[in-house]
């Protein structure tokens, strides 16, 4: 329902020629974040959607074609980039420098 | 009631754990996350599997609520404070239960899990077992819950309060982004309702904006104080955040939540929808 699914994972059940979905990994100082707040923000910078990644650092969301920007929050530090999605597999790396 | 009868910080959580008469609960979809760690001493509520009823699409009744909270060991006396994760989306869900069936001392950690997490707080992965009481739950009180028929008859009368994303009010997605998009219910929102995503309502940490900043955001959206209120999101948890904003942070009287919300009333055949921002 409207808590997050386990993040990260197979991409199996998951229809991509229907789905727009952005996925990826949150690092910091050469290892993936586990724990981190990952949001969605809309093109007019609103809040859409936050997960927490997985202990592979991993994140998804389950978007619309158009651009997003996602952040990071952790105790290590934050991290923020937009990108343009399309239907399908979107994949992006949130670096936290 | 004000803020500091039904918020506490993650500083006040800290020096009061253990207190006798004081219980701390986490309540959370994802209940992995209290078993890999939660406040110590808090005991756990999931949301659907304690607080749904399992055959029909209904909340638990009074006397469900009761069994549940008896062997939880939470006392009719006892203060209890509410934090979880998704920004406290399903805390102030059980918040507002806990309200609806009468209990006198509920708060909310301001923030939540996520403010703990990080703030980098302790968190223990130790079994909670207290021992079982006998909890007496009064009748609903219906002046905090609306239903569909309420609802249809609240447009252009009443402040509807969607709290769902832009892009869920306008009809682009079906549901939050964290979730595929799928469902039977028609995208868009009820005819009326003005769009304040519940997230407008918090800081990016989790906790809540000042009193005037909240009252500065719902007076910019257009709600009229003069009238009732009834919030509603895709399944009720996000608008029980707003619930929680508008009547026990502002002190709005007669203040709904819809529970049934969009995945009722996008189903419901034949009720007037509105698209687009």
């Amino acid at each position: 329902m409207c808590g997050a699914p386990k993040q990260g994972g197979a991409l199996a059940g998951i229809d991509l020629t229907t789905q727009t979905v952005i996925q990826g990994q949150v690092w910091h100082d050469g290892s993936p974040v586990a724990g981190a707040y990952v949001r969605l923000l809309d093109s007019t910078d609103e809040f859409t959607a936050e997960v927490v990644t997985s202990p592979e650092g991993e994140f998804r969301f389950f978007a619309a074609p158009g651009n997003w920007k996602l952040r990071s929050l952790a105790p290590v530090g934050r991290a923020e980039r937009t990108l343009a999605a399309q239907v399908g597999l979107n994949e992006t790396t949130l670096a936290i420098a | 009631m004000s803020r500091n009868d039904v918020l506490v910080t993650a500083d006040w959580a800290q020096e009061h754990l253990g207190d006798a008469g004081i219980v701390f609960v986490e309540v959370d979809e994802d209940t992995s996350a209290y078993d890999k760690g939660h406040i110590e001493g808090a005991v756990k509520l999931d949301w659907k599997t304690d607080l749904q009823d399992p055959l029909r699409r209904d909340f638990v009744d009074r006397e469900q609520f009761e069994q549940l909270l008896s062997a939880k060991g939470i006392g009719n006396d006892d203060t209890v404070v509410l934090y979880g994760g998704n920004n406290n989306w399903f805390a102030a869900y059980a918040y507002w239960y806990f309200k609806l069936y009468g209990h006198r001392e509920v708060k909310l950690i301001d923030g939540g899990r996520k403010k703990w997490e990080l703030d980098s707080r302790p968190l223990s992965p130790e079994a909670v077992s207290r021992p079982a009481t006998q909890y007496s739950a009064s009748e609903p009180d219906t002046s905090i819950r609306a239903f569909r028929d309420e609802v249809v008859s609240a447009i252009g009368e009443k402040n509807l309060v969607d709290v769902r994303s832009p892009d869920e009010f306008a009809g682009k997605l079906v549901a939050p982004a964290h979730l595929p998009q799928e469902g039977a219910q028609r995208p868009g929102h009820i005819p009326t309702a003005v769009n304040v995503p519940w997230s407008k309502a918090a800081n990016e940490d989790g906790t809540f904006k000042s009193d005037e900043e909240l009252a500065e955001l719902y007076a910019d959206a257009g709600l009229d104080t003069s009238k009732d209120t009834i919030a509603y999101c895709r399944i009720g948890e996000r608008s029980s955040h707003t619930w929680f904003v508008l009547r026990e942070l502002l002190g709005h009287q007669n203040v709904k939540n819809y529970d049934g919300s969009w995945t009722e009333y996008g189903s419901l055949v034949g009720v007037p929808i509105a698209k687009g921002a």
